[in-house]
């Protein structure tokens, strides 16, 4: 079955607001789009609008979560995480409030809305402020269950969603997202994968099988904390490393499993991703192909590197 | 409280602003000094907050008023108000901005009992307190927000985003005092910028608006009492303030903006302010 994360989002934060009174869903204009507007239909009476002013609804949701309350702010990753940054770090990431952002349409699969709300850099310009949680869901049920994870932890947290439909990956919403998933073992290589790009590995490593080429995929759904020990145990087996996400190749997942390898486990890393450029307008299957980031292209650049 | 202790507890607060940058050889004095009667009144006439009430878990269980510095760079004003309170030790005070320290160049909600919310980064405490407020009545909670804003943090795009959302969600247990004193780090705010008409801005936002002497602690009364009955819309406090207020060298000088006086100014402002 496929959906789009961010309408599992809105799904799920639905349950949640339903069953638990602190929630309150702040959104930007966006509702409709990020699915917070699910949650809206359950209890409009703890959902906020606060317009086209994403710096605002951060401080807001600062505000709410400074007086007991737990707001999810919804918007495009691209507004949620850049226009808004610095209220982040400085009103909910320093002052440690339990405020969650959902940034969804992330990466280049928005589509056609193209380049001015692709957002590329959002994991790199969270992941650099000290506290935040990072989690990139990869499937309905992987953000089912991240969902229920930052509700159970109290802290500043970011949570990147999909327009794209994608196909399940997972059979349950059973799933430890603190902790990475082996989803194929094989003793070629291993390709450490976030969000949409999960199924693309897991179907560029169905192609390269076919070929008598067994590669690992891991779903990497914590970007932040990160499971060390378990990144750690990947690394130390295979002698050849791929990442592969919808962000730019600098500060998302590669880089983030590049630091860990040079400092513990140094490794050779390919980074697949946006090779630091931007995308351009299109259906999000196009541009998954043209930027090599569907099940094709990951095999093709996966193979050239083995 | 008859207005001779305000100005006793107002005096205090002035001389500890002056001891807290000397000491540090950095901070914010000028506007520290033009917003000393307005704190000083909001703390021990307005708001509800106490030695026992001002701890960090009542931040998240407010039974009490609440207050945003907004202009968090005019820290060591609100360091020494709560000195002042009894809420931390005056002792304390000397340790502003040194390192090790609980008092933060600008606050830290986590470190200091009183302060309700972190700021620094001027324009980002006016969301935050709305979304207070609107939290307030969400949970049936009376109690009022107060935040205060400085005539040149108002140039920041994010105070309005904000000054429009409290307007939208009628919220009228907030209430933003702007400090005018008509000074910011590169002039006269009428030469930077020119965020004026202040008043006729946030009246066209939605807000109740009051122009009031912010040195003036029977027209201050006067007007937050007018902030409190007003139901519907929030209010904003025009209040006209003299940057660096009681130290005379330092009055409507943009320069002691942000510079820490040495030792023989020390004195001086000290002798000034005991009178």
């Amino acid at each position: 079955m496929a959906k789009a994360t961010r309408q599992a989002y809105g799904e799920k934060l639905a349950e949640l607001v339903a069953e638990n009174p602190k929630i309150v869903v702040l959104d930007a204009d966006l509702a409709g789009s990020t699915k917070s507007g699910e949650a809206k239909k359950v209890a409009p009476e703890r959902f906020f609008d606060f317009g086209i002013a994403e710096a605002d609804m951060i401080g807001h949701a600062a505000g709410f979560a400074a007086s007991g309350f737990t707001p999810f702010a919804s918007s495009f990753a691209m507004f949620a995480s850049g226009r808004a940054w610095e209220q982040i770090r400085n009103s909910v990431a320093y002052p440690h409030l339990n405020v969650k952002i959902c940034g969804s349409h992330a990466g280049i699969t928005v589509g056609e809305d193209g380049v001015s709300h692709q957002a590329i850099e959002d994991i790199a310009i969270i992941r650099a402020i000290p506290d935040m949680k990072i989690y990139v869901p990869c499937d309905e049920n992987e953000t089912r269950a991240v969902l229920d994870q930052v509700v159970s932890e109290f802290g500043p947290t970011y949570i990147r969603t999909g327009r794209a439909p994608v196909e399940n990956v997972y059979d349950s919403e059973d799933i430890d997202v603190t902790k990475i998933h082996v989803l194929r073992s094989g003793n070629r290589a291993a390709v450490f994968a976030c969000g949409f790009c999960v199924k693309s590995a897991l179907e560029a490593a169905d192609r390269l099988k076919a070929e008598g080429i067994d590669i690992t995929v891991v779903d990497v759904c914590a970007i932040k904390p990160c499971d060390e020990e378990g990144i750690l145990h990947i690394l130390q087996d295979y002698d050849l490393i791929f990442t592969a996400e919808e962000h730019n190749i600098v500060g998302g997942l590669g880089g983030m499993i590049a630091e860990l390898a040079s400092e513990k486990c140094p490794k050779k890393i390919v980074r697949i991703g946006l090779a630091d450029r931007f995308a351009e307008s299109g259906s999000y299957k196009d541009l998954a192909k043209k930027y090599r980031l569907d099940g094709d292209g990951l095999y093709e650049q996966i193979k050239a590197a083995l | 409280m008859n207005n001779e202790e305000l100005k006793l507890h107002a005096r205090n607060i002035r001389k500890n602003i002056i001891r807290q940058v000397s000491s540090a050889k950095s901070g914010h004095p000028g506007g520290s000094l033009g917003a000393a009667d307005i704190l000083t009144l909001l703390f021990f006439e307005v708001m509800d907050i106490t030695p026992e009430n001002a701890t960090r878990e009542s931040i998240e269980n407010p039974d009490r008023d609440r207050f945003v510095l907004s202009k968090g760079h005019t820290s060591p004003l609100l360091y020494a108000v709560l000195a002042e309170k009894g809420i931390i030790p005056e002792e304390e005070l000397l340790t502003f901005r040194q390192v090790n320290s609980r008092l933060q160049g600008h606050p830290n909600m986590n470190l200091v009992p009183g302060v309700d919310m972190s700021t620094g980064s001027l324009g980002q405490g006016l969301a935050a307190a709305d979304g207070m407020a609107i939290a307030n009545k969400l949970s049936g909670n009376d109690h009022r927000i107060y935040c205060l804003v400085g005539d040149g943090e108002s140039e920041e795009g994010e105070i309005w985003e904000a000054a429009m959302a409290a307007a939208h969600y009628k919220s009228d247990n907030l209430c933003a005092i702007i400090d005018v004193n008509g000074l910011q780090i590169d002039g006269a705010t009428k030469d930077v910028i020119g965020p004026e008409p202040l008043d006729k801005k946030f009246e066209a936002f939605g807000w109740h608006v009051i122009n009031v002497d912010g040195h003036d602690f029977d027209a201050l009364r006067a007007a937050f009492a007018e902030a409190e009955n007003t139901k519907g819309q929030p209010t904003a406090l025009i209040a006209h303030t003299v940057k660096g207020k009681g130290v005379s060298f330092m009055e409507n000088q943009a320069a002691w903006h942000g510079t820490a006086p040495n030792a023989e100014q020390t004195e001086l402002a000290l002798k000034e302010l005991e009178g």
